[in-house]
Order: C-alpha cells, then structure tokens, then sequence
C-alpha cells in the first residue's frame, strides 16, 4: 500500500544532514506548525460551506450560490468580513479572560489534532498514548467556555457556559467508556496500533453488537461534547440568543466557530479511526484479491472518506432534530448513556478476554 | 418589582427576554426571575409595537379603518378586516350576497392555513429545529401566491370591505386552490414524521406548560389554546357568523392542556379548514360579490359588536357610534392579548426551555398584543 511515510523520513533525513540537530527539530516544529495552521484553515472553510451545503440540500432550498462557483468561496468571503469586523470588548467584561478564551478554545483543537493519523505514515506525533492524550485535552476545552461565558459579564453568556459545562463534563464519560471499550480489544492506545489491528476488517463489524452499541453511544456523546445540535444548549439561539459568545464579535467570535468546525473534525477523526479502521481501506478478514482492490485507494481518501462521513451524521443530526432541554440532556447521559455504556464495556471486555471477535 | 438591574432581594437572576430576542417573534419584552435554569416568575412588558390603532380608527371612515385592522394580527388579516365589515354590515343591516360570503369564508379559511402553518414553522424552530420552518413555508408560499393573485397582496390583504369583498375572485383561483389542496395532502405527512413523532420534541412538549380548563377560563384564553385545555370556544360552532352554521367541520378539543395538545389541536385545525375548503371551492355561487352600499357610510347611534374565529382565537370589535361618518369608539378584544395573561402561570417552575416552548404553542403575534 502507498506510504506517506517516505516522503516524511526524506524530508527529516535532510534536514537532520542539512542542519544541526537542534536546528532540524526546529524547523520540523515550524514545518508542522504550518502544516496544522493550514489544515485548519482549509477545514474550517471546507466544513462551513459543507454545512450549508447539507443544511440547504435538507430544508429544500439552494444555499449559498453567488460567491464563486456553486458558492464554494462563501465561507472565504465570510472569513474576509469576519477579519475586517471589529472585535469588541464590553466595558464590562473582564477583559483579560475576554480575550484569552477564544484563544484556549481554539489551541486546545490545535493540540488535538497531534496524535490522529490522516493517512499510511502521516502522523504529526506518534505517541504511544494518544487516545488518552485525546480524552485529556479535549476535556481542556471546557475552560475555555467557562471563561468566555464568565468574563463576558452577560447573563445569557453565562447560563450557556454553565450548560456547557455540565454537558461537556457529563458526556465526556460517555465517549471515553465507548472509546475504552475498543481499547480493551486492541490493547493499546497508540493510534497507530489501533488502526494496523483492523487490517482484516474494522472494529464496528469485527465486534459484534457491542462495538455497533458503543459505536451509536459515541456519535450521541461526540455530538454532545462538540455542542451540536440537537445538544447545543450552550448556544441555544431560540433561548440564550447565542450562548456563550454572545459578546464576541469579528475574529475572536470566528475563532469560537472555527473550533466548533474543527472539534466536530477531530471527534469525527476519532470515531473514523476507532470504529471505522481510520486510513485501512475496507478489508474483509481472507478475500486476499478483494483487499488488494482496495489497497489502490489511498489512504488519505479513506480516511478523510470516513471522517467526513460522520461528519456528514452530525450535521444531518442538527438539521433535523428539536433541541433537548437542559435536565432531558443530563437524564439522557446519566439515566441511559452511562448505565448502557458501563455494561457495554464489561461485555466486550468478555468478548476480547475470550477472542469471540474475528 | 425590579430592585437592582439584574438581581432581586432573594438572589434571583433576572433576565430581560427581549424587546430583540429571536425567541419572541417580535418586540414582547418578558422579565423573567430566574432560579438557575428554573423559572420564579415571568412579567410580560408591553408597548413596544403600540400604534394606538384603537384611536386612529376613531377619525377614519367605516370604509377606511378596516384597512388598519390588517395591521393587528398580520397573520389572520383577512379575518381581521372581516370582522370589521361585519361588525359595520351588522350596523347597517345590509344583506351580503351569497357569492361574497363563500369567498370571504374560504380567504378566512385559507388565512387560517397560512398562519398554522407559519406557527408549525416558528414553533419548530424556537424549539431548535430549523428544517419544518421551510417545509412549512413550502405550503404557505402556495397559498400567499393565491392570495397576490386575487387580493394583490401577499401579507396585508384588504379584500374584505362592508358589504362583501372588494373585487371579484381571479379565474385561476379555483384551480390554484385545488393545487394547493392536492400539494398539502402530498405533504402533510412530512409534518408528522419531521415533528410530531419526534421522541425528542414530544418529550419537549408532553406535560409542559400545562393549562387547566379552570384556569384558561379565568385568564381569558380562547382560540386553539384554550381548545388544547378543553374548553369549547370556537366561535365559527358556538355563534356561526356567515355561513358557518351550514358547513360541516369538527371543533376540536383536546383535554391534556399542555403545550403537545395545543400543539395538536392546530394541526388538526389545519384539517378541519382543509374540509371547509373541500365543501366550497366548487360550490361557489354565481352573483354579486359586493352588496350596494352608499358611498358614504353612516352607522345609525349605538353599539355593535361582533366576534369572529381568527386563527388564535376570539377576535372581537365593538365600535361606539354616534350617528357619524366616524366611529366614535372603536375597541379590539384581541385574542393574543388573553392568552399572553396567562403565559406565567403556565410558565412557573419549568425551566427557560419550556417557557419557549410553552410560548411557542401559544402561537403570539405581537402587533395584536398591542395594537
């Protein structure tokens, strides 16, 4: 299979004869830096104009047409505006707090993104614990709402974020158990390891009902953590106006957005590569002609194939659903969620001690 | 009453719900006292929109302060101009020609229509579902189209003057209207599958805000809200105006009182008009579609009223006369106005979600709280 991981040895074997050591780690550093800063970019602007692409396509209608062809330059255009708006302090907000939020939120989606394999050796940090790595920043990003919603001395500000909180808190248990749940059948949390254990098919089908029950149970958390409809209590516009960045204006309240688009990646990147065997084409266990049709895919195509699959769940989600209300939200996780996902867990625990799986 | 901006005696946070806030559909300021998420108290602000319709109408015409009335409840303009000419009509005791009542009932029906439907629309999204408000407008754009056609206006339409209707129906309009019957059976299931049967929304509505029969008697409430609670108060069944009284359709009741049942009785309601429609549109008489009226009306010294079924409830107009070519008083009992009374007794002890869902079902159009 086609290997990204010559270009990146080449590149590093050079700058390593290039440059002094300290020298050629920085400049990776850079490198990366850059590459991430882009990515995001280009994600952020991809996934806005996809969602109203999906969002239009579901309420009959056209969506955005004018800017560009068929509209794929909107979200450019509105970038462009949103740079150029001023961004406002309230008089008073606290305005050290103010300006630090938007700036957590979004560093904690850049953090993220380190570990997730987009493709066959194309990884920015190969680390040997990376879905606990994942779990642990992702839960960062927390604060940083808090903090928008606290500091903006706004009291719809402040409901949202405290709604965030409860809800991002409650529902992280749920993912990680459903995320712990293929851990107990890879037995391990390098990213890699996890995809490379799915090379005869993926986890959601190698695992029998338990993995599809955790698989569904993921989607519902992932959603609710990224704050998405019909979980997005925190911004509920019919009630709270816009939640917890009321107050933000141009590129800050941007930098809220843009995280908002790039956390629904990385959970999705997460599930893709978790349930759905992340860059592994879609193998079937010995069909050795079979697999070896689907290895002329690349893998990039597979993985961004199925990260934008479920991505493409969750908006459908938020385009056809009623929001729940804040004590349905927490009985739903509590009550049902969390019950469901514990035995779950403990059924595919006996499933992998016993290898019922293929 | 309001101590300190933003907190009570107790602790309590207030937060003001408007004049701008997307939930409320237009200026209503509601201050509500907070408990965390739960809710102490609510207090509806009004005046916002305040035209003072009421006394305008008192240095205009009986021709022209119908024209105003469209202003009130923009969603039932039609039946709000109709309850002006009747109330006039009855003053003058002219006899409207048959052709006129058939068309003034089916305008009111489709009105009727066009407003649930922009309610089913409003109400989804308030409760965070985007999508129904476009399935929705898909239907009412039809019957906005029939209505441009015939009226020459889509929102404010003016058709309805004393002694009949202002101009004759558009040759299309029959066959438009049997279109838009046929798109509507097409796709009114979609409003059930999208909505109603949502586990999501029914566990939103189910048990919230919930109205007692009592209660929506004493706070005034009529329309399809006070229907959700049982009470029978459908004008068209109880004090049949034009011809009402030979149509056949159900008044519907539901008896729960919360905010799922308000919801249905609408639904429903959208059905029932449907029938109404079905029995006319090929049985509209030939004929004059206006009375012979004089060019300058004078209604004789005294009182008239006259009630009539607007698409959220009892719309009434009493108008004072002194013998003039003016009214001397002109009073709306506007149906919004009651069943915002009793938006915080419903509302205590839910939670801010529920106070929007609960004031989604009641369906407020704000220019006809205030006038």
């Amino acid at each position: 299979m086609f290997s990204l991981e010559s270009l990146t040895t080449l590149v590093q074997d050079w700058l390593n004869k290039t440059f002094p050591p300290t020298w050629a780690l920085l400049i990776e550093f850079v490198i990366v830096g850059i590459l991430a800063i882009a990515l995001f970019a280009a994600l952020g602007l991809v996934l806005v104009i996809m969602e109203r692409k999906v969002a239009a396509w579901i309420q009959i209608r056209l969506g955005p047409n004018r800017v560009g062809p068929l509209g794929i330059l909107q979200s450019t255009a509105d970038t462009i505006k949103l740079i150029m708006k001023e961004g406002l302090t309230p008089d008073g907000a606290d305005k050290f707090l103010f300006n630090l939020a938007p700036f957590i939120v979004m560093i904690v989606s850049m953090l993220i993104l380190a570990p997730i394999g987009f493709a066959k050796g194309f990884h920015i940090w190969d680390i040997n614990i990376g879905v606990l790595y994942v779990s642990a920043i992702s839960s960062v990003s927390v604060i940083g709402i808090l903090m928008a919603g606290w500091a903006s001395n706004n009291k719809y500000s402040l409901l949202g974020a405290m709604r965030s909180g409860a809800q991002m808190v409650s529902y992280e248990l749920s993912v990680g158990l459903s995320v712990l749940s293929i851990i107990v059948l890879t037995g391990s949390l390098n990213i890699n390891d996890i995809v490379l254990s799915q090379q005869n098919g993926w986890w959601l089908f190698k695992a029998h009902i338990p993995a599809i029950i955790s698989f569904v149970i993921f989607i519902i958390a992932i959603t609710a953590e990224t704050n998405r409809a019909p979980f997005d209590l925190s911004e509920a516009e019919s009630e709270l106006t816009a939640g917890f960045h009321t107050e933000y204006s141009g590129m800050k309240f941007a930098l809220f957005f843009l995280s908002e688009y790039i956390n629904i990646f990385i959970v999705c990147a997460i599930g893709a590569t978790l349930f759905l065997g992340g860059w592994m084409p879609f193998h079937i266990g010995n069909w050795e002609s079979f697999n070896h049709i689907m290895d002329y895919i690349p893998s990039f195509i597979w993985f961004f194939g199925k990260t934008f699959f479920m991505i493409f769940l969750i908006m459908w989600f938020r385009w056809t659903f009623p929001r729940l209300r804040v004590d349905q939200l927490l009985n739903l996780e509590w009550k049902y969620l969390l019950p469901i996902s514990m035995v779950n867990l403990i059924v595919m625990t006996l499933v992998a001690i016993k290898g019922w799986h293929f | 009453m309001v101590e300190e901006i933003g907190k009570t005696a107790e602790g309590d946070l207030i937060i003001n719900v408007g004049p701008q806030h997307p939930a409320t559909h237009g200026v209503l300021h509601l201050i509500i006292t907070l408990n965390g998420e739960t809710i102490k108290k609510v207090e509806p602000h009004l005046g916002y929109i305040h035209r003072s319709i009421e006394k305008m109408c008192e240095s205009l015409t009986y021709r022209q302060f119908i024209y105003t009335t469209s202003r009130m409840d923009y969603l039932s303009a039609h039946i709000n101009n109709h309850a002006c000419a009747l109330t006039v009509e009855k003053g003058l005791g002219i006899e409207i020609p048959a052709r006129a009542q058939v068309i003034r009932v089916l305008m009111d029906e489709l009105t009727r229509i066009a407003s649930h439907e922009l309610w089913w629309g409003a109400m989804a999204m308030d409760l965070g579902a985007f999508t129904p408000f476009f399935h929705a407008f898909r239907e009412r754009e039809t019957i906005n189209d029939i209505m441009e056609e015939t009226c020459g206006a889509r929102l404010t339409m003016n058709y309805m003057v004393p002694g009949g209707v202002m101009m004759d129906l558009h040759p299309n309009f029959q066959y438009r209207v049997k279109n838009f019957l046929t798109l509507y059976k097409r796709k009114i299931h979609e409003y059930d599958e999208l909505v109603t049967g949502n586990i999501i929304f029914q566990n939103r509505m189910k048990g919230v805000g919930v109205l007692s029969k009592e209660a929506a008697i004493s706070f005034g409430v009529t329309g399809p809200a006070a229907r959700g609670s049982g009470v029978s108060c459908d004008v068209r069944k109880l004090y049949p105006y034009e011809i009402y009284n030979t149509l056949e359709f159900d008044e519907i009741l539901e008896t729960e009182g919360d905010s799922f049942a308000r919801y249905m009785v609408r639904l429903r309601e959208m059905n029932e008009s449907i029938k109404i429609i079905e029995q006319l549109i090929d049985n509209i008489p030939e004929g004059d579609f206006q009375a012979k009226t004089k060019a300058v009306l004078k209604l004789p010294k005294g009182e008239f009223y006259q009630r009539v079924e607007t698409a959220r409830g009892e719309l009434g107009v009493y108008i004072v006369s002194e013998g003039g070519t003016t009214p001397y008083r002109i009073k709306f009992r506007s149906p919004g106005f009651s069943n915002l009374s009793c938006l915080d007794h419903i509302t205590r002890g839910g939670k801010i979600g529920d106070l929007i869902a609960s004031m989604g079902t009641l369906d407020l159009v704000i220019p006809d709280i205030d006038r």
